[in-house]
């Protein structure tokens, strides 16, 4: 029947990416045995997270730190879908990409699975947020824009990624530290970096947050006014911009990435997850990796990361409340 | 100038090499394009590691393939057995499936080939040539504009809402309940997701899809198993007949006009030019009353609408350096793999290997037809696999591919539960197409209204501010309102044949539902 074997043809051709996919049902590894690392982005392919993962999973199997690495992804609800997964694995040799993004989603998606629950391995990267404006924009410096936006909110749309993200909480920031009352900020939440890029470009909305990636190459050929970056120093991705710091407002996000592990690992087994990240980090091409995509080195471990989110779920869980996204 | 760079692409694609991996990538494209769930981002995902170790040229010819790879492998299980593999297909299943079942299944994936390489040649041709002077055009299109194109696609459902247009709108509201499902894009709100975290992404329109098509009919065709004997498929011809030529060419042509466009829109997509295809090729068919019972046109059109979208998408990606499909958003991680920076300069600073890949699309192209078409009588054969059997094979088949994407078992649950729902559908002569469409166009239309007005602060004139927008709506209400207002001066009565047709639906509704033929009879 060669009906039936050119369908299972198909077949065989699919598997490669099926077992991929299907691996995270449970691969087989001795304890303390990271040879084999499988590592979770909870979002769909393509985005930031799932970027940083696949950059980090080239530099580990590059080096030969790790001989086999696999990523998969876990998609749905930012990424409080995969947390919860996480939170019911019982493989030490299991990272999980994750960042500012996740620490919103957890409030906003009533997760039971919280940033707690999870082991912090490290913070690996941040990238740097980009304030713009439409070339044709009567706005050249932050501090104009802000003077026309408190006198109009509502009539001043500010586009960005989706909502409860990084961009909408650096918009709720800035509107808080120059005096606007957070919940007039007039937010258009676009699926991604592209669409907004689409509605700064047609001038359809005031103003647009995202990250320099997505907007600096506009910026650079002047299609696009950068008005502000939102990191203490400026970004070598667009040098002429300035600080919002520097504009005058006491605002400072980074959209960081980092990697948590299984909850209730040993902490031998934890060290040795933090141990082979820093080894990773240490390694010319993940220095290269840095230049290339524009990320700020934010490197830290274990319980100092810890603490760093914990500040962090607090103050995104004040501002998100102030924007209205989440209730009291 | 463009032609000389595009030759300049080809020698560079055109290696025995490349050749091999274009081969692999349209093989690879078509397989998880047949298989429902698993699509071309996630797989240009998973082989992305393969740029660290090829050339660039070589990685994008392979990506390219599996790109165009995916849109044809959709319509082949839409075609014979109802089972879209991507959201595109959808409308391909309508006719496609109609006319499998009568037993022309190898012209409807002769002509779905052969459409799908005429509007991906002429749609690449297009990107090759007129790409910048059209991204302009495409980048001032608002969301009030795309608001205004999903109530002009709305207006097309017509054509698919079987006899009844009762049921029909019932199945439309239906698919615009389960298109809230989810997270409310603008306000972050979750609705209607019963406290279950995965479905805060909404559901997914191809498992919907999947369960109403495919495993509805699946269920419908165990129940009636027992009464009767089972009528066997008879395979009639082996590929398109003169005929079937004559009558697909216009509907290939006027497929890429409307896709190309949607494509290269930053949120156009390609569903919504599938619609409208459809309903064009409905309207101008001089076989209008083959619509609903297995059309060539309905297969010809849709095929090359969304084929030419999936070209018109590399437009602002190339021009601009914006993704607007998974896809593409993967293929411009591959060139950042090689340290290119995308953006409005790639076309200058990357020339040649932009090039190489518009050549290596043109390749992949014709490669798919070259592979496709002699598969043609041997993907027919499928259909002559005993129905149990082959059923059972479907519902392993959807089930897989719903899985497959979280390795999650409550997507089993969704599948099965929709699948029952998809089957009351049948038995009890609702269409199902209305309930895909308006699970695919509620979202589009809820989301852009609602941003036009937030943009504007609640001011409704913005909605007719643009000339796009008021041409777009205006032809929208010219297709509700011309027929009726036709029909009420002319004051026309239904003639015999038309009578003896609508008689003959209602009795093919109650047989085994599906669409029918409403809606253009005027």
């Amino acid at each position: 029947m060669p009906l039936t074997r050119r369908g299972f043809l198909a077949g065989a051709l699919a598997l490669p990416a099926l077992s991929t996919v299907a691996a995270c049902a449970g691969t087989v590894v001795q304890p303390g045995d990271l040879s084999r690392l499988r590592m979770m982005v909870p979002a769909s392919p393509g985005g930031g997270w799932d970027t940083t993962a696949r950059t980090l999973q080239r530099v580990i199997q590059q080096t030969g730190i790790a001989r086999n690495v696999q990523v998969f992804n876990v998609e749905g609800a930012g990424g409080t879908i995969g947390i919860g997964q996480l939170a019911r694995e019982d493989d030490d040799a299991l990272l999980m990409m994750m960042g500012l993004v996740m620490v919103g989603a957890i409030d906003t998606n009533d997760s039971t699975t919280r940033l707690d629950d999870v082991t912090p391995i490290a913070q690996l990267i941040a990238e740097t947020e980009l304030i713009v404006v439409p070339a044709d924009s009567p706005y050249d410096t932050l501090e104009d824009f802000v003077a026309g936006w408190a006198a109009d909110p509502r009539g001043t749309p500010i586009a960005g990624g989706s909502a409860g993200g990084t961009d909408q909480i650096l918009a709720g920031l800035l509107a808080q530290a120059a005096g606007i009352d957070p919940i007039e900020v007039n937010y258009i939440a676009y699926s991604g970096g592209g669409e907004s890029l689409a509605a700064l470009l047609g001038s359809q909305v005031a103003a647009g947050i995202s990250g320099t990636a997505d907007y600096g190459p506009q910026v650079q050929s002047g299609d696009l006014k950068g008005i502000a970056v939102s990191t203490a120093e400026r970004s070598n991705q667009v040098p002429d911009v300035p600080t919002i710091i520097e504009s005058g407002f006491d605002v400072e996000v980074t959209n960081w990435r980092g990697l948590m592990a299984r909850p209730g690992m040993s902490d031998g087994a934890r060290d040795d997850l933090i141990a082979l990240v820093t080894d990773a980090h240490d390694t010319d091409e993940w220095a290269e990796a840095l230049d290339a995509n524009g990320w700020l080195d934010t490197f830290q471990t274990g319980d100092e990361y810890g603490e760093f989110l914990a500040e962090e779920e607090t103050r995104v869980r004040q501002v998100l409340t102030e924007i209205g996204l989440i209730q009291g | 100038m463009a032609i000389s760079d595009l030759l300049g692409g080809f020698a560079d694609a055109i290696t025995p090499v490349n050749l091999l991996f274009a081969l692999l990538g349209v093989l690879l494209g078509t397989a998880v394009g047949v298989l429902p769930g698993i699509g071309p981002a996630m797989t240009v995902a998973l082989l992305l590691p393969a740029t660290y170790v090829l050339e660039p040229t070589s990685a994008l010819i392979m990506f390219a393939g599996i790109y165009y790879g995916g849109m044809y492998g959709g319509s082949t299980t839409s075609i014979l057995l109802n089972t879209p593999g991507e959201s595109a297909s959808i409308m391909t299943a309508l006719e496609g499936n109609k006319m499998a079942k009568a037993g022309r299944g190898s012209a409807a994936l002769a002509t779905a080939a052969i459409g799908s390489f005429v509007a991906g040649t002429i749609a690449t041709l297009l990107l090759a040539l007129v790409a910048p002077t059209l991204v302009e055009v495409a980048i001032n299109v608002t969301t009030a504009d795309y608001f205004a194109l999903a109530v002009l696609a709305f207006v097309a459902v017509a054509s698919v809402l079987g006899s009844s247009p009762l049921r029909g709108l019932a199945a439309l509201c239906l698919g615009l309940y389960l298109g809230l499902v989810g997270t409310d894009v603008l306000s972050g709100q979750e609705r209607f997701t019963l406290g279950i975290p995965q479905l805060s992404d909404g559901i997914d329109v191809v498992v919907v899809a999947v369960a109403l098509f495919a495993v509805g009919e699946a269920l419908y065709v165990a129940s009636r198993l027992r009464k009767g004997s089972v009528q066997v498929i008879d395979h009639k011809g082996s590929w398109m007949t003169r005929e079937d030529l004559r009558r697909s060419w216009k509907p290939w042509l006027r497929g890429t006009a409307f896709g190309f466009p949607f494509g290269v829109m930053p949120a156009g997509g390609a569903e919504i030019p599938t619609f409208l295809s459809y309903a064009t090729e409905k309207k101008l068919t001089k076989h209008p009353e083959e619509f609903g019972h297995g059309a060539i046109e309905g297969v010809a059109g849709p095929e090359a609408a969304n084929n030419a979208s999936a070209a018109g998408v590399l437009v602002p990606l190339l021009t601009l350096g914006i993704p607007t499909s998974a896809t593409a958003a993967i293929i411009l991680a591959a060139f950042q793999g090689y340290g290119i920076q995308p953006g409005p300069t790639l076309l200058t600073t990357e020339g040649p290997l932009v090039w190489a890949l518009i050549a290596s699309l043109f390749i992949g192209n014709a490669m798919l037809l070259v592979l496709n078409l002699p598969l043609v009588g041997l993907w027919v054969k499928l259909l002559r696999i005993p129905r149990p059997y082959l059923y059972a094979g479907i519902l392993t088949f959807a089930s897989l591919g719903s899985f497959a994407v979280n390795a999650d078992p409550l997507d089993l649950v969704i599948l099965l539960a929709l699948g029952l729902l998809g089957f009351a559908m049948r038995r009890f002569g609702w269409p199902v197409a209305p309930a895909v469409i308006g699970l695919i166009l509620g979202p589009i239309a809820e989301t852009n209204l609602r941003r036009a007005l937030a943009i504007s602060d609640g001011d409704l004139s913005v909605l007719v501010d643009s000339w796009f927008s008021r041409v777009v709506l205006g032809l929208a209400l010219l297709a509700l309102v011309g027929p009726v207002v036709l029909r009420a001066v002319r004051g026309r009565r239904p003639t015999p044949a038309e009578v003896q047709r609508e008689q003959e639906e209602d009795r093919e509704v109650q047989r085994a539902a599906g669409t029918g033929d409403w809606g253009a009879s005027s």
